[in-house]
């Protein structure tokens, strides 16, 4: 027989001054199986909670019904009081008569109807409640990252300094991502590969972490603490142990005239076996197969092959597929920049001098095509005149992306202050629509750009470019004067929105994660879960989550990485006991269930006879996958699976106590 | 006690005998909502201390991919003049693709509680996101005022 207590607060006037308190609880305690019902001015406060735990104890209660704020404000703080008093925390339910009654309606009367029934509604769920235990899973204390940028460097190298072992997968021959193709990096113009280099080769050297570059992840199952990893491990065709990073494959390469480095934005050529920059780590060459005589011409080059003194090449090598078992995975998939050809009046790609900003930052690099000099692509000129547009796929919903890129206007600031240290007597124009400078050290830093590098900041929009007589005719509007203007330019720098990686949607899908509609990664909570995915164990890191810097990619990768090693200093894994659960006697193994499952939750199982023999196959829920959205107990025609927390018994038996 | 006027206050109108009742003609409305998008929207308008009509009981469900038909169903057998259905936008479900399920099932069940006899127009089915406390209270007014106007408030199973 059920015994439960009812408890009325009044918060202070909040829900007293609407709502009858004293009159909810009186007809509280006429419902069946109601032995005690008070009202309370404040039950959140510590003597509010001592008459909880008092009444569970004294009346011996099976189930205790609150009716006071949103169960997501104090639900919890109940719970663990009633844990305390040896009561299943599940027994305890709130009826939510503050923010949905008392501070939304104005009629007492009426008021204090709703709270009735909202209270009623909540007696009769809580009479219904099965014992819930949460559910532990094990753990395996190994991490995941995918993607070497500087934010999975980071999250790596603070996992693998916390004593975890660390598997950093990368797609491209190299780690260092983006931001090694930087030059100098803004507010305080320290150079990229200068602070980059050091962390990349941590990472490669450190015990705990072991590195794939040129891998790709193929294929992710299991849940939190138990993911199965499949790496694909593109063949290099080198030999890598054997490899010493010497260059004298591909010094002899004969396709040095016909490839376009990826590394320099298409400013500069590449050999069919190359590292993409000198400072790649691993400093290991891989071979182009796309474009490599080799494999093209029926194995007649070889010139690699006879240069290499370790003898490292093998043109047979083929991909590896390797499997891993680790607890927890971080995504830092990174971003790639918007097609410039969008903007077809900016001329991207019809004239070599209009370049992105990322070419910029190639052209400004020493280890850049052009050793840090700035000339222009087509003929090799310093440029004197640079125009630099702001905003280029980004804050534009027509084309696509409505949002800020958030770093093109540091960017773009940064750009014209080296353009105005590295060519004396130069002169830029940027074209804004605002400028975005919000943290430490930002708005000095365009400040100083626009005062002590002379930089020219004109509020609007460009309409065109064209080139006469070796000049680019920027045709622009300056709305602060309300002036058509028209700039001669020798180069203009279009400041590139960001968008997400190619192919994160596909990799969002593979580890089970949502994404919003451009593709970036969607935080568990926008503000209070900001490192965690909203799948649990998987965690979200840099620029794959939306536009950011290099220090809130840091951040956030020292974020998800404290998040995982938070997680593994417990030995098992908790999950929310309020889970599907079937019923095996009734089930027919129909597995609809299966197929509304978004989690892979549910699995066959075989019910055996003692001599072993196979009765029939019925589902099986994963505790460690399920969440608990009860998709699959609507899918169930045997009526077999139900979630724990909202069954069907405890449902209807709300919708009947509302009974006109 | 601060609030010695709440405690002398407790006179009723003649019909406050538990909910609202066949005879004020005050319809009843169940509202079905998710945990994590409706519901937390609803919270937001009760914490913006906004306005809106007082026909409606909330049912908390994790997601509105939990919502079996037969809910409905049993709400109006239970006297209800109208269901509304609210979880979160498509795209944002916390279980990934709740709503869709929800949505989909919704499209095949019209047409089983026009069979019925129930005029479809008595289930609402909406998106309202955890920040939009605003919208949760224009569904409720303008769902309220669309209820109150049906014809055949007494007897739902009868469309005419």
């Amino acid at each position: 027989m059920a015994r439960i207590g009812v408890f009325v607060c009044w918060c202070g006037s909040n829900i007293a001054g609407t709502v009858d308190v004293k009159r909810v609880a009186e007809e509280a305690a006429k419902i069946p199986g109601v032995v005690e019902a008070i009202d309370y001015k404040y039950m959140c406060s510590d003597p509010g909670q001592n008459a909880f735990r008092n009444m569970i104890k004294d009346k011996n209660l099976t189930g205790v019904v609150l009716a006071a704020c949103s169960p997501h404000m104090h639900e919890n703080t109940f719970r663990k009081a009633a844990i305390k008093e040896g009561l299943n925390p599940y027994f305890v339910e709130i009826a939510n008569i503050r923010e949905q009654v008392s501070w939304v309606h104005e009629d007492k009367g009426k008021a204090t109807e709703k709270a009735i029934d909202l209270l009623k509604m909540m007696v009769e769920k809580v009479k219904r409640n099965k014992p819930i235990e949460d559910v532990r899973v094990p753990l395996t204390k190994k991490a995941l990252v995918i993607g070497g940028g500087i934010s999975g460097i980071q999250a790596a190298l603070d996992i693998a300094n916390g004593g975890v072992e660390v598997i950093l997968v990368e797609k491209e021959p190299s780690i260092g991502g983006k931001m090694i193709q930087l030059d100098e990096t803004f507010p305080t113009l320290d150079c990229s590969s200068c602070i980059m280099t050091p962390k990349m080769v941590e990472a490669y050297q450190h015990p705990n972490i072991k590195l794939y570059t040129y891998s790709e992840l193929e294929d992710v199952s299991g849940y939190i603490g138990n993911f199965n990893v499949k790496i694909r491990k593109k063949a290099r065709s080198i030999v890598e142990k054997d490899c010493t990073g010497c260059g004298d494959c591909w010094n002899v390469c004969p396709m040095h005239k016909n490839v376009k480095s990826e590394f320099n934005v298409n400013l500069s050529e590449r050999t069919a076996i190359y590292v993409p920059f000198p400072q790649a780590v691993p400093l290991i060459p891989v071979i182009d197969r796309s474009v490599c005589l080799h494999y093209k011409k029926g194995g007649k080059c070889q010139k690699c092959y006879d240069a290499c003194g370790p003898k490292c090449i093998n043109f047979d090598l083929q991909d590896e597929i390797i499997e891993e078992k680790v607890g927890a995975i971080v995504a830092a998939t990174g971003y790639d920049l918007m097609e410039n050809s969008l903007y077809g009046e900016y001329g991207y790609g019809q004239f070599k001098d209009v370049v992105s900003g990322l070419q910029f930052e190639r052209l400004l690099s020493a280890s850049g095509p052009t050793e840090g000099v700035i000339k222009r692509p087509s003929d090799g000129k310093t440029p004197e005149t640079i125009v630099f547009i702001q905003c280029v796929g980004s804050r534009d919903p027509e084309k696509g992306v409505p949002y800020c890129s958030k770093v093109c206007c540091m960017y773009t600031a940064k750009h014209a202050k080296l353009f105005a240290h590295k060519v004396h007597g130069s002169q830029s124009y940027v074209f804004y629509i605002d400028i975005r400078a919000t943290s430490k050290g930002y708005e000095e830093f365009v400040r100083s750009t626009m005062e002590n590098d002379g930089a020219i900041y004109l509020r609007g929009r460009v309409s065109k470019i064209y080139e006469n007589d070796g000049k680019l005719i920027v045709k622009g509007a300056d709305t602060l004067s309300g002036n058509q203007v028209e700039i001669a330019a020798d180069m203009v720098v279009l400041a590139t929105g960001v968008i997400p990686k190619k192919g994160s949607d596909k990799m969002a899908q593979m580890l089970g994660i949502s994404y919003d509609k451009y593709g970036f990664y969607t935080e568990s909570h926008p503000k209070l879960r900001p490192a965690e995915s909203s799948t649990a164990g998987i965690y979200l890191a840099g620029m794959a989550q939306g536009p950011r810097d290099i220090p809130e990619s840091v951040v956030s990768g020292s974020a998800a990485a404290s998040k995982i090693l938070g997680l593994f200093s417990k030995s098992e894994y908790e999950v929310e006991g309020t889970i599907a659960s079937v019923n095996k006697t009734t089930c027919v193994g129909c597995f609809y269930c299966q197929r509304v499952c978004a989690y892979s939750a549910i699995s066959k199982e075989e019910v055996k006879d003692r001599s072993g023999n196979v009765l029939k196959i019925v589902a099986n829920v994963n505790s460690g996958l399920c969440t608990g959205c009860g998709a699959c107990v609507n899918a169930c025609f045997s009526k077999s699976i139900d979630v724990r927390g909202f069954m069907d018994e405890q449902i209807f038996a709300e919708i009947k106590s509302l009974a006109v | 006690m601060e609030n010695n006027n709440t405690e002398k206050n407790q006179n009723f109108s003649d019909n406050s005998n538990n909910g609202i009742t066949a005879q004020n003609k005050e319809p009843r409305i169940i509202a079905f909502v998710c945990n994590w998008c409706t519901y937390n929207g609803a919270d937001l308008a009760g914490t913006s201390r906004m306005k809106y009509a007082d026909n409606v009981r909330v049912i908390k469900l994790p997601c509105t991919g939990r919502i079996d038909p037969l809910f409905v169903i049993e709400a109006f057998k239970k006297g209800a003049k109208g269901v509304l259905v609210s979880g979160c936008h498509p795209g944002d479900c916390h279980y990934t693709s709740g709503n869709y399920h929800s949505r989909r099932k919704y499209t095949a069940f019209r047409d089983l509680l026009n069979y019925l006899g129930v005029d479809i127009s008595r289930v609402e089915f909406s998106w309202i996101s955890a920040s939009e406390g605003n919208k949760w209270v224009s569904v409720i007014n303008d769902f309220t005022n669309k209820i109150k106007s049906l014809p055949n408030n007494s007897d739902i199973f009868s469309k005419k």
